[in-house]
């Protein structure tokens, strides 16, 4: 199966992990991603904050691109929440409203660009495995169940709302990486919040607001004993992985709830080591719950100071 | 841009800022929307309340409140909304005409503007986002204190971490995305 692919800023930097767990778990599982050439931001929720044409021309650069490169681009995947609204609202407002498409193709044609509203489809990695894939062949490939692995499936809101074109899952309540993660062998806790919001980035325009809305996440999964919470967005990672000290201290809580995406645990039941899928990079510690299904924690055990002919200390306490 | 009749009230402004039907007209005052805000309970005013505020044509009001500027974007109001009212986009409207007009300076929210033009700015210098120099400009402009803090703290901890550019990735196609949105900010309203 090709596909072509959107990775967005996140995904080159920050949630870098995601990448290459992604990548890690599309071969085995007979996907192929092209990208597409030479891409641009798509201006997360803050260019249409400012300029809505600007904003809706700048995604459309992307959507015009991925229409006229040969291979797969009719079918464009992006991992990124944030990505996969902004391409699927542009598509969609372009295909609905003609001022809007007529403007945005005025503008484009200012770089020599031009894009049919329609013609790209615009996916998020999650349904391009639970639904082109299929959980069957994904049970296939897994090597090492996470039994006992207990899991908090984290959705967030932009893939679920406002759900441009087909809906897929339930708005408030969806199921379809719980059967994912199901299918891995690891136990899927309840999650009521699975569909609420991070914040996005209320952390950075009032952090008392974006905090509360962190904590609330946390304590849900902490409530259901979560080992790990699983995500498919950069945003949703971000906020509550490295919040999670800003949130202890803030609310006097002790939270150790790692975030990983849900390419990582695919990842680790298809047998790869922590370090592949990009484990090591989060702020919270994983090893606890790579412990659980007898995974080796990334980095390598922390090396005594003293050598072997040193006069008998006390020997450092070793981290979790 | 689009021009301010003189004959059109609040409302329709607004529904005209914003793509496709806004259908703000159909509001019932139920209140399911800020029921469903995981922020409300910090906004000046719901969004029942703003829309209320809309219909009876207190512009300077609306235009100054914090709700929009507090809007997560999560769009729980719009998937509830009996009449199907496109909440979330009508908030990024009344960011929109309170920059314009200059009255999102006397709200409680007034820094968060810079965060999204700190944000374009370099996605317009590059073509892609940029965390480092965002972060930097941002709270050195906005947040001086906090500044140090995150250059320490979550700064550090991200590049440690190997999440951090140092340098921002400029496209190849520049000159291209440059004259789209010149064109784009000459055309003015998409709606």
């Amino acid at each position: 199966m090709k596909y072509a692919y959107y990775p967005g800023c996140s995904l080159e930097r920050n949630a870098g992990a995601y990448h290459d767990s992604a990548m890690a778990v599309a071969g085995p599982l007979g996907i192929e991603f092209e990208s597409i050439e030479d891409w641009n931001c798509c201006g997360a929720s803050e260019y249409v904050a400012l300029e809505l044409l600007p904003a809706y021309s700048l995604i459309a650069r992307n959507l015009a691109i991925a229409e006229r490169q040969p291979g797969p681009a009719h079918k464009l995947v992006a991992p990124c929440s944030m990505c996969f609204l902004n391409l699927s609202k542009v598509d969609h407002h372009m295909a609905s409203v003609p001022a809007v498409a007529d403007n945005v193709n005025r503008a484009l044609a200012a770089g020599g660009l031009r894009y049919d509203p329609g013609s790209v489809q615009v996916r998020h990695l999650l349904h391009v495995i639970t639904e082109d894939v299929g959980l069957e062949a994904v049970r296939a490939r897994v090597q090492r169940p996470l039994y006992g692995l207990r899991v908090a499936p984290y959705y967030g809101c932009l893939i679920v709302r406002p759900a441009y074109g087909e809906a897929r899952d339930d708005p408030e309540y969806p199921t379809s990486m719980d059967e994912l993660v199901r299918a891995l062998g690891a136990t899927v806790v309840d999650y009521p919040m699975k569909a609420q919001c991070c914040g996005g980035h209320m952390t950075q325009i009032s952090e008392p607001v974006a905090l509360e809305m962190i904590r609330r996440l946390l304590k849900n999964a902490a409530d259901y004993s979560a080992d790990a919470i699983v995500t498919l967005c950069p945003m949703c990672q971000l906020n509550l992985d490295a919040y999670q000290d800003a949130v202890n201290k803030h609310f006097g809580t002790d939270f150790r709830i790692p975030v990983l995406y849900f390419t990582q645990v695919m990842g680790l039941a298809f047998g790869h080591d922590a370090k592949t899928v990009g484990i090591g990079k989060e702020f919270v510690s994983a090893n606890a719950a790579l412990a659980k299904i007898g995974v080796e924690p990334p980095e390598a055990p922390a090396k005594e100071r003293a050598s072997k002919d040193a006069l008998p200390m006390p020997g450092r306490p070793k981290e979790n | 841009m689009l021009a301010r009749a003189p004959t059109m009230t609040f409302l329709a402004e607004v529904e005209a800022e914003t793509p496709g039907d806004a259908r703000l007209i159909h509001c019932i005052q139920c209140g399911t929307c800020g029921g469903s805000c995981p922020s409300g309970p910090d906004m000046e005013h719901t969004p029942r309340h703003l829309f209320a505020m809309i219909a009876a044509g207190m512009r300077e009001d609306v235009l100054r409140s914090n709700t929009p500027w507090y809007c997560v974007s999560c769009y729980y109001c719009t998937s509830r909304c009996p009449q199907e009212i496109h909440i979330t986009d009508i908030m990024y409207s009344l960011k929109r005409m309170a920059i314009r007009e200059g009255h999102y300076r006397d709200s409680t929210a007034a820094s968060a503007p810079g965060w999204s033009e700190t944000f374009i700015d370099y996605v317009e210098q590059y073509g892609r986002s940029f965390e480092l120099g965002l972060a930097t400009r941002y709270h050195l402009r906005h947040h001086p204190l906090n500044a140090v803090k995150m250059a320490t703290g979550m700064g550090l901890g991200m590049f440690v971490r190997g999440r951090m550019e140092i340098k921002p990735t400029r496209i190849k196609g520049l000159a291209q995305l440059k004259a789209i949105l010149a064109e784009a900010k000459t055309i003015g309203g998409a709606a």
